[in-house]
């Protein structure tokens, strides 16, 4: 079938509404704050932004198409910079080791988190609402229990700073090209290889899923373990990159990831959506929080923006789905 | 004459105290519908779930061609060739017709270092197995599940199957959820698939559609095979009598109609 562009064709993407919005944004802040958010300087400040909050917005959007939520994401960025600060800061040991210990409390929450979710079929915002306090709970027990402090400091030098804490091109995070490599990563996964095919299916309907022989326990698992273990990458990166952690802050993540996903166009109750869309979403998001900076508006109105937004997406995106779905190819000529 | 494609024997099935199945048997041949009656809560469901391999069954066997098989779970009965469509199709709203058709075995074509979707092929190929049971009106295979009628729906699965390479179709209750019109369109794609020597069992607790597409009726009472007869053998109202439980259908039958007989006078 040899397609051209048609401006339908586009607009019935799962991504459609999160592309407008992306552009609708844009034209306000170029209009209200100038164009000195898009120079290479006034990039970085909402560049940083979405890539940090991107890498655990995609993975969170995939559970929500293969139809599950993680909110646990919230406590596993401070858990993550408060594993490797304690390990290789405070106890003093190599930063390998605290990287690695970092990234198998990832894993280990992530296989809590999936393992419930599929034995015990509570709903999954449930399940991660009580790992979400159980972990918090834990890092700062432990944490005040090992330091006496609810802060460490961690000094790392070497290839472990370069590779996960560090500036490039001057005021860009590292964190930017981990984002970027993820995305692709992820556009691959979900949309050209076929277990991509398989995390709709499961959003769709999961027992029709089951039964056309799709690993769906597995692949629940498995996506668990993504958004906790990103989450926690996520904080240890942001450790290393300040040189220091907190036990408070990462509730944020949780909504932000919520809203990035939900603006780029993914179904809150599963089987449709894309990456690009929530690639776009975060930084729709981004702009938002971080254009208001370059403007003359006090910095609080940005919440009304992004909660309009989030409203105006949500319908667009309805609006589109639907004629998607209606969407039959115009017949050429009698049939 | 040839072995059955599948055979039930003496089929009991119980969870923990609970009797659901009780001595069930069954068969069915290549090329012929059975149509597996009852009421709600007779037992159908655990009936075409032991066949799928979702449930194992507390004792008695099944044989598939003569030989006894015991399923592992749903994928191996599927790769033994019996294919379930629930009522509303098991296919996913929300996917084109394409990427639904190949859940679970989707084409792939390399593309550098990698293997991606074949999505070209998938649609093709969906198109043209639905385009071959009469669906016509399906022509462009990134179309959305969700914007197909409910008979259409019914049809993707079903080519689906067939495609997958069923030999035994489960089609649980897939005209009930239908008009009078999609309905007819389901049974005559039903019979389709016995004229390609598939075996069919058509679960239904309507009793004019199973006399339409039926070769060999069973009805189940209470996890019980309360009869078992070819086509002609008995007549509509004996069947749904016998569905209902009979003597209870003909005492409701009777209220009912004293009922209308007291109240008619009123409500003039």
């Amino acid at each position: 079938m040899n397609r051209s562009f048609s401006l339908g064709g586009l607009l019935r993407r799962p991504e459609a509404g999160a592309l407008l919005g992306l552009v609708a944004v844009l034209i306000f802040f170029s209009i209200f704050g100038g164009t000195s958010f898009l120079k290479i300087a006034g990039m970085s400040s909402w560049l940083n932004v979405a890539a940090t909050l991107g890498v655990i917005a995609i993975p969170v959007g995939l559970l929500m198409i293969a139809g599950e939520l993680d909110i646990s994401v919230g406590a596993m960025v401070p858990a993550g910079a408060m594993t490797v600060s304690i390990i290789s800061g405070h106890l003093g040991l190599p930063i390998w080791l605290g990287i690695a210990t970092t990234l198998g409390l990832g894993v280990l929450v992530g296989l809590i988190n999936g393992l419930m979710v599929v034995r015990t079929v509570v709903p999954s915002l449930i399940v991660t609402l009580g790992s979400l306090f159980a972990v918090q709970g834990m890092v700062l027990g432990l944490s005040v229990f090992i330091t006496k402090s609810t802060s460490v400091a961690l000094k790392t030098e070497g290839l472990a700073k370069i590779l996960l804490g560090d500036f490039v091109f001057g005021q860009l995070q590292v964190m930017v090209i981990w984002w970027l490599l993820a995305t692709a990563a992820y556009v691959y996964f979900i949309h050209f290889s076929r277990f991509g095919n398989w995390v709709f299916a499961m959003g769709g309907d999961k027992v029709s899923a089951r039964n056309a022989g799709i690993p769906t326990e597995r692949l629940t698992v498995t996506l668990f373990v993504l958004s906790s273990t990103s989450a926690a990458f996520v904080g240890m990166c942001q450790a290393i990159l300040y040189n220091s952690a907190q036990v408070a802050g990462g509730q944020s993540f949780i909504f932000n990831s919520i809203i990035s996903v939900v603006v780029g166009g993914v179904l809150l109750t599963g089987g449709f959506g894309s990456v690009i869309g929530i690639f776009f979403g975060t930084i729709t998001f981004a702009i938002v929080t971080q254009g208001i900076y370059y403007t003359d508006f006090d910095r609080n109105w940005s919440s009304l923006i992004i909660g309009v937004l989030l409203l105006l997406a949500v319908l667009m995106n309805n609006t589109f789905r639907r004629a998607a779905l209606s969407y039959a190819p115009k017949h050429k000529g009698a049939k | 004459m040839a072995k059955p494609i599948v055979k039930l024997t003496n089929i009991n099935k119980h969870f923990g105290p609970i009797d659901v199945l009780h001595d069930i048997s069954l068969e069915v041949n290549a090329g012929e519908v059975l149509c597996l009656l009852g009421d709600n809560g007779a037992g159908k469901s655990t009936v075409i779930k032991t066949l799928a391999g979702v449930f194992k069954p507390s004792s008695g066997t099944i044989e598939m061609d003569g030989e006894i098989v015991e399923f592992t779970g749903p994928r191996d009965a599927a790769n033994r060739g019996i294919a379930t469509v629930h009522q509303f199709g098991g296919t996913f709203p929300l996917m084109s017709i394409g990427r639904s058709f190949f859940v679970g075995v989707e084409p792939t074509r390399k593309f550098g270092p990698f293997n991606i979707f074949d999505r070209k092929t998938a649609n093709e190929i969906a198109v043209r197995a639905v385009r071959e049971f009469g669906i016509t009106r399906i022509d462009d295979g990134d179309r959305l599940v969700g914007g197909l009628s409910g008979g259409e729906r019914q049809a993707l699965a079903i080519a689906r199957a067939v495609h997958l390479g069923a030999r035994v179709l489960i089609l649980d209750e897939p005209t009930a959820a239908l008009g009078v019109k999609e309905a007819a369109h389901v049974l005559r794609i039903v019979l389709q698939a016995r004229q390609r020597g598939l075996a069919v069992i058509f679960i239904t607790h309507n009793v004019v559609h199973a006399l339409t597409v039926g070769d060999h009726f069973a009805v189940l009472i209470r996890g019980a095979k309360a009869a078992d007869f070819k086509k002609g053998e008995k007549s509509r109202e004996e069947i749904t009598d016998l569905m209902a439980g009979g003597e209870a259908m003909a005492e409701l039958e009777a209220e009912i109609k004293s009922y209308s007989a007291g109240q008619t006078p009123q409500a003039n």
